[in-house]
Formats: structure tokens, C-alpha cells, sequence
């Protein structure tokens, strides 16, 4: 295992190309990402914030260019990448048909954890009380809890979230923030995309990479 | 934080997911059941009620009818996963991807393919089937539904992209489905006739160890082109 300090990158681009629909959403685009970085994509809708967020992930691939995890391209390493990489989706992956609690359980377990409490970590998402509750029947905020619930145990490295905040209340979101700079204190990084202005994390501690919509 | 799950035990996690879920949905378990069973019963009333006629065509019937339920029940695999982002996710854990469609696959087989399994003696005795021929029918359903559903997650893991899939999928699967329904008819036939059906099993038993072994790899290669 290489010894990760606030130097190591974690994720790098390299040249990413995505055309989509015919249109260019980015070209060339090249970035660093370090241990300790919380990165902001910005970008007005349909500029491919998404699409850079998947293709970093290694579930889209890209028209030309690579992704590197720790200097190794992630196709080639897919297993180890996966294994210190935590992405949510603007779908939540959370089952309508099961409770809070069988959800938290089931993605912990697939994620490889085995010691954990889901009530604790309910707890610290707001959501004690509805354990039992089907994530059909909670509310939108709600259900985006129970999906989220999963950053509060994860010694995953690489955070990358396509709009985290959506339908969280402000203490909720003012949490999160704690969260990310917690995780990036600790060596982590966060990638994340939001048109929500962020409260706690001030904006020297901010990188921003901006997307604009191209025509062509 | 420990990262000790093996894969034993992702596996039956997530059979144990797709039980659970399908349990609370329970109309997807009786919708190609009740076809399996509304099929077989209507052939005896659109061909006349004269026992020979009906155990000459019974193989046939029982197994068409078993073979379109189960590509019925098909598109279903992976489509909600597909739309609410947990297949995202599973495409993203550290788990190998192989192990993780073979529990799915397994979880749809226990849901579709044992109720035919169960149900089929029965309508074969609506059927007039001869009375040499259960063993063989019960035993080619057994070895054959887990080979139409293996190959059925491959065309669904092609189309779950699709927003109108239905129609490819089946010109994608009905082919390959073609040789698990001509040796099995074939061996229920020849039972019939106080024949050995050993071949035509062992080779079904062939298809069912190739597709188990190969299909999870194609089903996962297929999954992650369709999410591209």
C-alpha cells in the first residue's frame, strides 16, 4: 500500500474527452486531484458535470483520454479502485421495497463492511425512528438520508457525489459539509457537483473546476 | 472499519435482497406462473379434449409455455436496479461483478423457474402426458429453466438500456433458446416410448454447466456496456 500524504494524487485526468449527442461537453480536459482536495464541478445544466463525474468513476468511458488512480490507469486496476472509491449517482440506489435500515445493510455489506450499527448510523442522519420505515414511504429528504447514510462508514479514500444536497435541509447539508472536510482532513478527496452554495466550506478551501456548455 | 465480507457471503446478500424485495412484490412471482398455467389449460379447449392427440402434443405445450413464461418474467431482472441506481452501485463494489449476477440469476430461477417446476406435473396430468414421461419432464425443466434464465440475463443485460427493449430481447434470446426446448421435448418424448433419455439430459446438464460457468462473465460484460 503506498503511503498516501497530502501530496499523493489520487485521481487524475488525463486529456478526458466526452462527446455526448453529438456535442463536445469537454475536450482535452486534464486536472489533478490530491489527498486533502474538495473539488466542486460547476457548470450550467447540460454542460457534463455528470458525465465527468461517471467517467471518472469508471462507469461511462471516455471518447479519448484517461483516468489514473494513483498513476495507474483504472481500467487496469478496477478492483483496487473500486475498493477506495465511493460514488453515488443522482439516483440514490435505494430500494422503494425495503426499510431504511435493510438498505444501509445491504450497501454496507456489498461495499465489503461487516462491522457496523446501522442504528448509529441512522442516528446520525436523522433518521432513528424510521429504521422499520419502507424507503418508499419516506419522504424525498429522507430518502436521500438513507443513501447518504453510507459516507458516515466508509474508509473508502475517493468521495465522488453527483448533487448530494438535493432535498437535504440546510443543518442537514451544514453536516454533510463538516463531513467532507473531516474526510478530506483525513486524506481523503471529494468530488461533488452542487448548484447550492456551500456555508463551511469557505472558498480557499474550495477547488472548482468549471464545465461551460459548448455549441459546438 | 473492517472490510471482511467474502464472497460467500456477498452472494447470499444479495439473494437474500432480491427475496426479500420480491416477496413484498408478490404479483411479479404469480404473473408467469399464472401464464404457464392459463396456456397449458387453454390448449386442451382450442384443440379438442381426445386424450392421444393431447399426450402426443403435451411435451411440446408444457415446455413453450414454460419458455415463454420464463422470458416473460425476464425483462424484470434488471430493470428496477437499472432505474433506481443500485445497479451503479453494484457495478461499483468491490465485489466481482460475476458473483454478484449469479446471485440475481438465482434469486429470479427460485422466483420463476421452481413454481413451474412445482406446478408442471400437475397440468401434465391435464394434459394426458404418459405416465412414463414425468421423470423426464420434471428432470429437463430442472436442468433446463437455470439455462433460460442464465441466457435470458444476457439478452436483458444487453437491452436494460433500451427504453423499448422488449421486442430486441426476445429476437436476441429466442435463438438460444431453440436447443434447450428441442432436447428437452425430445427426451419427454422418448420417455414416452420406454426409450433412454440419458443423452438428451446429459447434454441439457452440458448446457446448464457451460452457461453457468460462462453466462455470469457475459451477463457482467453486457451490464457494464448497457450503463455506458
Amino acid at each position: 500500500m503506498t503511503n498516501i500524504t497530502k501530496e499523493t494524487t489520487l485521481v487524475s485526468a488525463s486529456k478526458l474527452t466526452c462527446i455526448r449527442e453529438e456535442r463536445i461537453l469537454f475536450d482535452e480536459l486534464s486536472f489533478d486531484i490530491n489527498a486533502g482536495d474538495i473539488v466542486q464541478i460547476e457548470g450550467p445544466n447540460g454542460a457534463g458535470k455528470t458525465s465527468l463525474l461517471r467517467i471518472l468513476a469508471g462507469l461511462s468511458r471516455p471518447y479519448a483520454g484517461q483516468t489514473f488512480y494513483i498513476n495507474e490507469d483504472i481500467n487496469r486496476c478496477r478492483d483496487e479502485y473500486n475498493e477506495d472509491l465511493l460514488y453515488l449517482g443522482h439516483l440514490a440506489g435505494v430500494k422503494c421495497e425495503l426499510t431504511a435500515e435493510e438498505n444501509l445493510n445491504f450497501n454496507l455489506r456489498i461495499g465489503g463492511y461487516d462491522d457496523f450499527d446501522t442504528s448509529e448510523i441512522l442516528a446520525k442522519v436523522n433518521l432513528t425512528g424510521f429504521e422499520e420505515a419502507l424507503a418508499g414511504h419516506l419522504s424525498a429528504g429522507q430518502h436521500r438520508r438513507t443513501a447518504l447514510s453510507r459516507l458516515w462508514h466508509s474508509n473508502c479514500k475517493i468521495w465522488i457525489l453527483d448533487e448530494p444536497f438535493t432535498a437535504i435541509d440546510k443543518k442537514g447539508v451544514e453536516e454533510l459539509e463538516q463531513l467532507f472536510i473531516q474526510h478530506a482532513d483525513n486524506g481523503g478527496c471529494v468530488i461533488l457537483t452542487t448548484h447550492q452554495d456551500m456555508g463551511i466550506i469557505t472558498d480557499d478551501r474550495l477547488r472548482k473546476i468549471r464545465l461551460d456548455y459548448r455549441f459546438i | 472499519m473492517k472490510r471482511g465480507i467474502s464472497f460467500t457471503q456477498a452472494f447470499f446478500t444479495l439473494l437474500q435482497r432480491d427475496l426479500k424485495i420480491a416477496i413484498r412484490h408478490r404479483g411479479d412471482i404469480f404473473n408467469p406462473l399464472l401464464f404457464f398455467i392459463m396456456v397449458v389449460t387453454l390448449f386442451p379447449l382450442g384443440i379438442g379434449p381426445e386424450p392421444q392427440m393431447l399426450a402426443r402434443v403435451a411435451p411440446g405445450i408444457i415446455w413453450v409455455a414454460a419458455l415463454l413464461a420464463s422470458m416473460l418474467s425476464l425483462e424484470r431482472l434488471f430493470k428496477a436496479d437499472f432505474s433506481d441506481g443500485s445497479l451503479e452501485q453494484m457495478l461499483l463494489s468491490p465485489q466481482p461483478l460475476a458473483i454478484l449476477v449469479l446471485a440475481k440469476v438465482l434469486a429470479h430461477w427460485i422466483l420463476t423457474g421452481v413454481p413451474l417446476i412445482i406446478i408442471a406435473p400437475l397440468l401434465a396430468v391435464l394434459l394426458n402426458l404418459d405416465g412414463n414421461s414425468y421423470g423426464a419432464l420434471i428432470s429437463t425443466l430442472a436442468l433446463g429453466t437455470p439455462v433460460l434464465s442464465l441466457l435470458g440475463a444476457i439478452g436483458v443485460a444487453l437491452t436494460v438500456g433500451l427504453r423499448k427493449g422488449g421486442v430486441l430481447l426476445s429476437l436476441l434470446i429466442l435463438p438460444l433458446y431453440i436447443p434447450v426446448l428441442i432436447f428437452a421435448t425430445s427426451a419427454i418424448d422418448a420417455a414416452g416410448m420406454n426409450l433412454p433419455y440419458d443423452g438428451q439430459l446429459a447434454i441439457i446438464g452440458a448446457m446448464l454447466v457451460g452457461s453457468l460457468t460462462l453466462a455470469p462473465f457475459a451477463i457482467g460484460a453486457s451490464l457494464r456496456v448497457s450503463t455506458n
